[in-house]
């Protein structure tokens, strides 16, 4: 079973489709705790984040206008209760951190000035073939510890718009950040987590 | 080469896989992608990295949270 388009998803939780709602309980729940987990401090308090959201989403769905997705309105109850929640357990989110500046490619894997061609690699980038996926539990394991290591904003924009395949424009919406500021976040997460990556194929030694 | 630095393109190719890049930024970027090898690795490693990333497996809602959920939709009337 798939989730169906919103129209109908909203009507079948409207009419009470238990099937429906476990569903979606099932395919979001994952994704919900991910997200959730990059504002709060521990599992347990993610999990109740999520379990308060689906809460939230139970009474309000027949209230919903459906002016945004479905996903993007439970996201966003999501995120306010996360994030109501992290400033309860004083986490501080730093509005700028060291790490949103600077090159995202270690400078000295380009040639410097003096060598024949500054600013070009020094050596390439090995081309990743397919079965260096094979390992893919492994790999898994390296990506969440890669994500876990991000600072706070960069590991939910990355969430959401790669692990969750959330669009732009639904990250900026529900982050309350700018265009510009999402892509700078994405951007260096995702330099961050390849040469995570790229390290974890080396010690792999292949 | 062209005069677009593979230590420019890498911080480039968020944008340009958005399609946020202006058009004469996304002309260098495509020349330069065209004639080298390495910045071509890299690219395709940021791909695989974003694929690698959407295969992650969703954890599980634990069994008695799924219970009440459910038990709460029941009640809802
Ligand atoms: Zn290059």
């Amino acid at each position: 079973m798939v989730v169906p388009p919103d129209a109908e998803l909203v009507a079948r939780l409207r009419a009470r489709d238990e099937a429906t709602f476990a569903l979606l309980l099932d395919e979001w729940s994952g994704g919900m705790t991910r997200l959730a987990r990059t504002f709060v401090s521990t599992d347990a308090s993610a999990a109740e984040v999520v379990q308060e959201t689906w809460l939230a989403v139970i009474q309000g769905i027949d209230r919903f206008e459906q002016r945004s997705s479905v996903k993007t309105w439970v996201y966003r109850i999501l995120t306010n209760i996360a994030k109501r929640r992290s400033v309860r357990e004083h986490r501080i989110t730093p509005m700028t951190s060291l790490t949103d500046a600077g090159p995202t490619v270690a400078p000295d894997r380009f040639q410097q000035q003096g060598e024949p061609y500054p600013g070009h690699w020094r050596e390439f980038p090995e081309a990743w073939q397919p079965e260096k996926f094979a390992m893919a539990a492994e790999i898994h394991t390296e990506l969440a510890a890669a994500l876990a290591e991000l600072p706070e904003r960069q590991r939910a924009v990355i969430t959401l718009r790669d692990v969750e395949g959330c669009t732009a424009t639904e990250v900026c919406e529900l982050l309350e950040i700018s265009a510009a500021n999402q892509r700078v976040l994405l951007h260096r997460a995702r330099a961050f987590v390849r040469g995570k990556l790229e390290e974890y194929f080396r010690r792999a030694g292949s | 080469m062209t005069d677009l630095h593979c230590a420019e393109f890498v911080e480039m190719v968020t944008a340009f896989l958005d399609g946020a890049l202006d058009p004469a930024a996304e002309r260098r970027f495509v020349d330069h992608l065209a004639l080298c090898d390495g910045c071509d690795a890299y690219l395709h490693q940021i791909r695989a990295t974003v694929q690698t990333l959407g295969d992650l497996p969703p954890g599980d809602l634990p069994p008695e949270t799924r219970a009440t959920l459910l038990e709460a939709f029941r009640k809802l009337g």
